[in-house]
């Protein structure tokens, strides 16, 4: 066929190879998190950070460096990576739901809900008997709050279709943030503004392995479930019409993933707090380098997110030591120019917008 | 006001006299409506719509713009849930079924279905986007092999666009993009085929070519077309969504009100009250078959 034939050569878009890229994340996330945790208010040389995550695994005699690593900085480091490649799952995940490339993990209130939670835990005791999971509780029971919210009020105007949950989620957003800062406006203590503000802005300090598992367990669950339709979910990100062509239960799938984002990210702000751009930056730039197929961009963003956050809590720690700077507030000094970077380079589309 | 508009018996209805004598076969039925009302945002688009799609055949729609051609296609398709009546579409053996018994996934192997307008997913690759088409006949996890390939690639070179396959979608053209999408839904291999206008946007040798191949695929097809001449030539069956003369068209949902052979649907006279226009068949000098010569008003001296 002759006609219709364009002359001008097709360009081939760029693209990484997925496994080698993939082998290449692991290995990187590997050497990154023990590389990591030689860094910190107290600066230990490489070498003995290995020696010491070594002696663990041999059943050595512990060194002195073993509290700090082992009880500190390592739950620290691995609670970064979970939260990150969590984000960026979830926001992953949103963009198909909402389609929309604008949707962050916190698109369906849940950020706000859980900082009303909070900072009402923060102003005014309430859960103080929980002691220090007090804050994640009430982070927690906010999001949930927040997101049956949601779906009450976009199910009562019709249906989970995509404008109406970024509406939806947008306007609420909106409203809890203001009942969120109208709490710290009341409380007496002027203490509670800072905190509830470095909570927002998120954190991972303070991890332990206690507090670890949770997040770990669910942040893999969603991932491998989203990984296990990764072909109704690329449907979905094709419109509505064409997943339901395809046989797709579109507004099953809809609730399945609009409850499961819900639980993840509501999970992730609860132990975390409120840190942006990553769930926002991560899929996209992960799109850039492997395509939009769902199979492949899941494993790319949630290695990519997992190592983004690790390395913006080293800096985050290192930056104007000994304080600590709120993650929020790294991974947006980092990522906006990063993603304007990343954007220019090819050209970007996603789902048709131009 | 409610009563029920039948269907213009410009020819016996295609489908309902094979079917009693043939029984489940190649003769049957592929897809039945009764009573279909439908509605799109609170306004009833379609009322009372009876159709059946023989097996095995070509159906064409026609009818003017906003008449509810694709309401009708979307219905057929299972997409559209109809607010009253029914839909039913035939499994393996031919036995007809309430598509409320049959599963999404169930319907999407038996049925491929192309809507009018599609916003072609950036950021992938003409392949991968084909590909799409074996999400009814594949697990959600499975990876797609070299067989999903070939069937991608078969689809691909049957709408020209072979050489295409790694390049990225968005660097089609509008008729490239067309021919993509129906590959797609030639790659899902169902026995029916439920297309909205699929020569919209292709070039003029290209609408010919996708006819031709259409018309060679063994199966059944209902699509909508614009094009009367096309749609005398090439579809079995011309079904035409619009309204009863002297309705309001406006206010009045349309209904099916043409159903038959082409050259009985497409005759001087339904053309103008249909479509507003004059017409004439005329045998075309070097082939076998009638072209319909479209004049803008009708002439009354010329019957």
């Amino acid at each position: 066929m002759s006609h219709g034939k364009k002359s001008r050569a097709p360009r081939t878009r760029r693209r990484l190879p997925f496994w080698p890229l993939v082998v290449v994340l692991v290995l990187l996330l590997l050497v990154s998190v023990v590389v990591s945790l030689a860094f910190g208010s107290e600066p230990i040389p490489v070498g003995e950070v290995v020696t010491t995550v070594t002696d663990r695994f041999t059943g050595d005699e512990p060194g002195r460096w073993d509290v700090i690593v082992w009880e500190l900085r390592l739950p620290r480091a691995l609670l970064a990576v979970v939260v990150g490649a969590g984000l960026a799952v979830a926001g992953a995940g949103m963009q198909t739901l909402v389609r929309n490339p604008l949707a962050d993990p916190y698109l369906l209130g849940i950020s706000s809900g859980a900082s009303v939670g909070a900072t009402a835990v923060i102003t005014t005791g309430v859960l103080g008997a929980l002691g220090i999971y007090a804050i994640s509780t009430g982070a927690l029971l906010g999001a949930i709050a927040s997101a049956v919210l949601v779906w009450l009020v976009a199910t009562a105007q019709g249906g989970l279709t995509p404008l109406r949950l970024v509406l939806t989620g947008v306007v609420l957003s909106s409203g809890l943030s203001a009942i969120a800062s109208f709490l710290v406006f009341l409380s007496d203590d002027p203490r509670a503004a800072n905190s509830v503000m470095f909570w927002m802005l998120g954190s991972v300090g303070g991890a332990t392995w206690i507090k670890l598992w949770i997040p770990a367990l669910v942040v893999a669950v969603a991932a491998l479930a989203m990984l296990a339709i990764h072909r109704w979910m690329d449907a979905l990100a094709a419109g509505p019409e064409t997943a339901a062509a395809l046989g797709v239960n579109v507004a099953g799938l809809r609730i399945t993933l609009f409850v499961g984002l819900a639980v993840l990210v509501g999970v992730l702000v609860a132990v975390s707090g409120g840190i942006g751009f990553v769930g926002l930056i991560v899929p996209h730039a992960a799109r850039l380098v492997v395509g939009a197929r769902h199979r492949v961009v899941l494993p790319v963003a949630a290695l990519g997110g997992g190592l983004f956050l690790l390395w913006v809590d080293v800096l985050a720690r290192l930056a104007v030591r000994p304080q600590e700077i709120p993650l929020g507030v790294v991974t947006g000094v980092v990522g906006a120019p990063l993603f304007l970077l990343l954007m220019g380079r090819g050209q970007y589309r996603f789902g048709g917008e131009r | 006001m409610r009563r029920r508009q039948k269907a213009a018996p410009v020819a016996p209805v295609a489908g309902t006299g094979d079917t009693t004598e043939n029984g489940a076969g190649t003769d049957g039925v592929a897809l039945r409506l009764r009573g279909v009302t439908a509605r799109l945002g609170g306004r009833e688009i379609l009322r009372d719509v009876d159709l059946d799609v023989p097996n095995g055949r070509r159906v064409g729609v026609v009818g003017v713009n906003g008449a509810g051609k694709s309401t009708l296609l979307r219905v057929l398709a299972g997409v559209l849930h109809p607010s009253a009546g029914d839909l039913s579409i035939a499994d393996a053996e031919g036995t007809l079924q309430d598509s409320h018994d049959v599963s999404s996934r169930e319907r999407a192997r038996r049925l491929a279905f192309v809507p009018q307008e599609e916003v072609v997913a950036a950021e992938l690759l003409v392949g991968e986007m084909v590909a799409l088409g074996r999400v009814p006949q594949t697990r959600p996890w499975a990876r797609g092999g070299a067989g999903e390939r070939a069937t991608v690639l078969a689809a691909l070179d049957a709408v020209g666009l072979a050489d295409r396959v790694d390049s990225p979608c968005d660097q089609l053209s509008g008729g490239e993009r067309r021919r993509a999408v129906l590959a797609r839904g030639l790659a899902q291999q169902c026995p029916v085929m439920v297309l909205d206008e699929p020569t919209n946007h292709l070039d003029v040798a290209w609408q010919l070519r996708l006819l031709e191949l259409l018309a060679e695929r063994p199966g059944t097809l209902v699509a909508s077309i614009h094009d009367l001449d096309l749609a005398l030539r090439f579809f079995d069956t011309l079904v035409v969504v619009g309204w009863p003369p002297g309705a309001d068209r406006a206010r009045e949902p349309a209904g099916v009100v043409a159903v038959g052979r082409p050259v009985d649907v497409l005759d001087r006279h339904h053309v103008h009250t249909h479509f507003g226009v004059g017409s004439v068949q005329v045998p075309h000098p070097h082939l076998d078959q009638p072209h319909l010569l479209i004049h803008p008003r009708e002439d009354t001296s010329s019957s």
